[in-house]
């Protein structure tokens, strides 16, 4: 799975790409790419377990949930998180995710970065490219 | 398209024109001088075309001097749509709604507290909560907080956080009366009920400013405005948090899905809209109006921490200081204004996202002194260069339906920034220049130095010689937090 932060798109803002042998592996790297943007993930501890459910018309819009969940709970739970596993499955119509998240809550240990406000529709994307996949992010700081 | 096909109608206009894509319904402009039009990303021209596509859209789709690429709309963009056939766009407002800026003033003299800068920034860092996640004071109950999110400001006044007269210096009174609680998602009540009173991180920041005597343009209302050179300022930038955050999630889903009903088609679905008048359009004007007033008590409350932050450490009273609020206007914020179109006086909803009202003087929205010298608009620069405070002007109603620009924006993507720049660098040069800083992140604060911005002298030219705005005077920096 690889990591891209992109320049030269949204000037002000969060843009990143990834792509992985598995849609897991896409959702569980875009995850990483919005945790690192936040925290330093070297300072999160991984005291808080947090499993996350969640389902969709569509894959895309499963991503969008997923990345808007974590961005939802570093408010909501002060909840921060550096592990991720992601099972995502297509189910009677539906893409439904179950995750297992690890972390901490945010205390004066973290070395903290950016406090992301949303994940953006703009240029959003989630395809198949090969037997690879592959999601571009553009998320709001 | 490239800057070379841009036509300028101005010394400080440029126009896309309307057959410059398929189904623009409007012209583009673009407010600047040609440095600032030359500095333009390729996203802008993209983005405001994109706008010029929308149902209902007036007369042109704007994008103020200090624009860049963003989401949507791009960040300076201005566009106002018929009531009745147009639309309401939360990507034309941004997840932060009403992230604003707030001026107050002392009558303190810079050299009486020069000494004094290192323990009063941070006994500020300490009493407004900064950075990822943060968690203010106030422990509301939910009952609270949904007074709050329908009286904004008049809120903190009414609970002991504030004086009385601040509310005459808010746009709005600090308060939009078309808030609904009932239109915010349990969502977004949970992520920002314990934010109030919170500054958050990126470009939002709280700074202790100086006005330097060559540096007051229009003395008359400088005098007016009861501004001294030397006097000490505070400047605060920040908005709703997450509560406005997530309210905007929450309907761009919603208007994603709905779209089809009203067949509306937009090419992109960050500008996801539905027509103004509808259920849903409703909806989130009330959630917005809402989310605005959490960011007008936001503000309102973190003016009460500097006001008791200065009292700590100077050892005299606020009152004692008078430490006064000028002005708090919003920049990211749809609002219904009357405008004459086609030689007819005429309300139309206006969407600014990251560009400021700037009604002249003699505006019948404006009252007091205000009336007389025009609306205060703040312009919020980089931390190493400084901001400025201007007054509305004629041109902008006639020119941009009541808007200008918001700060100095950005040229320089973040991750450039961190690049080029290290934050602990930055804050030792700043310190020998006379600025101390505390931040929360190192990385944050290089992503913010000076040249990752554009040159905001240039920006209040283009806004001052496009008839948008007039100067009053600069504020430069002398302490900064940054989330």
């Amino acid at each position: 799975m690889g990591i891209k932060f992109l320049e030269g798109i949204a000037t002000s803002d969060l843009a990143f790409e990834v792509r992985g042998g598995s849609i897991n592996e896409v959702f569980e790297g875009c995850a990483l790419a919005l945790s690192q943007s936040m925290a330093n993930p070297s300072t999160l501890c991984e005291s808080k377990r947090k499993v996350i459910t969640l389902e969709g018309e569509n894959a895309e819009e499963l991503l969008f949930d997923w990345l808007s969940e974590l961005v939802y709970l570093k408010d909501a739970e002060r909840a921060l998180f550096r592990r991720y596993r992601v099972d995502v499955k297509f189910r009677q119509g539906k893409y439904k995710l179950k995750a297992e998240c690890l972390g901490c809550g945010i205390n004066s240990r973290i070395e903290l970065r950016n406090d992301v406000k949303a994940i953006t529709l703009h240029k959003f994307r989630l395809w198949k490219e090969g037997d690879k996949w592959v999601a571009r992010v553009i998320a709001d700081l | 398209m490239a800057f070379k096909e841009l036509k300028r109608v101005g010394e400080y206009e440029w126009e896309i024109a309307k057959d410059y894509k398929q189904g623009m319904n409007v012209p583009a402009r673009i407010y600047g001088s040609e440095e600032i039009a030359r500095q333009m990303d390729e996203g802008v021209y993209e983005q405001i075309s994109n706008v010029a596509m929308l149902p209902g859209i007036q007369k042109r789709a704007m994008v103020m001097p200090d624009g860049h690429w963003g989401y949507g709309f791009p960040i300076g963009g201005v566009a106002a749509f018929d009531l009745n056939e147009g639309v309401i766009s939360p990507g034309g407002i941004g997840f932060d709604i009403n992230c604003g800026m707030r001026l107050m003033l002392t009558n303190l003299h810079y050299d009486e507290v020069k000494e004094r800068i290192k323990p009063l920034v941070d006994e500020l860092f300490r009493s407004v909560p900064a950075g990822v996640g943060g968690k203010g004071k106030l422990s509301l109950s939910r009952d609270e907080f949904n007074d709050v999110l329908m009286d904004g400001a008049k809120w903190c006044v009414n609970n002991g956080y504030g004086w009385e007269e601040d509310l005459e210096s808010i746009e709005d009174r600090g308060r939009i009366e078309e808030a609904d609680y009932e239109k915010v998602s349990e969502k977004a009540v949970s992520r920002g009920i314990r934010q109030i009173g919170t500054l958050g991180s990126g470009n939002h920041y709280l700074e202790i400013q100086t006005i330097h005597p060559e540096e007051i343009f229009d003395r008359e209302i400088a005098e007016q405005f009861g501004i001294f050179p030397g006097q000490v300022a505070v400047m605060v930038h920040c908005g709703s948090r997450g509560l406005g955050h997530q309210v905007g999630t929450d309907y761009l889903k919603s208007f994603v899905r709905k779209m089809d009903d009203y067949n509306i088609k937009v090419p992109d679905r960050e500008l996801a809209s539905l027509p103004f008048n509808s259920e849903e359009g409703q909806d989130y004007y009330r959630a917005m109006a809402a989310a605005a007033n959490m960011a007008f008590a936001n503000r309102q409350l973190i003016s009460h921490r500097i006001r008791e932050s200065f009292s700590r450490v100077l050892g005299r009273s606020a009152e004692e200081m008078e430490i006064r609020l000028l002005y708090d206007v919003a920049h990211n914020i749809a609002k219904v204004e009357k405008y004459e179109i086609d030689g007819k006086k005429r309300k139309v909803l206006v969407h600014r996202k990251g560009a400021t009202r700037s009604f002249p003087p003699g505006h019948e929205e404006l009252a007091g002194l205000y009336r007389k010298t025009g609306q205060p608009v703040i312009l919020g620069g980089s931390m190493e260069t400084g901001s400025y405070l201007l007054v509305g002007a004629e041109g902008a109603m006639n020119e941009s339906f009541g808007s200008t620009a918001h700060g100095s924006g950005r040229v320089m993507s973040r991750s450039k920034a961190k690049h080029e720049f290290r934050g602990e660098t930055l804050k030792k040069d700043m310190e020998e220049r006379g600025i101390y800083v505390k931040a929360v992140s190192m990385g944050g604060l290089a992503e913010e130095a000076g040249k990752a911005y554009k040159d905001i002298n240039e920006v209040v030219k283009s806004i001052e010689g496009a008839g948008l705005s007039k100067r009053v005077v600069a504020l430069r920096p002398v302490g900064n937090v940054k989330g």
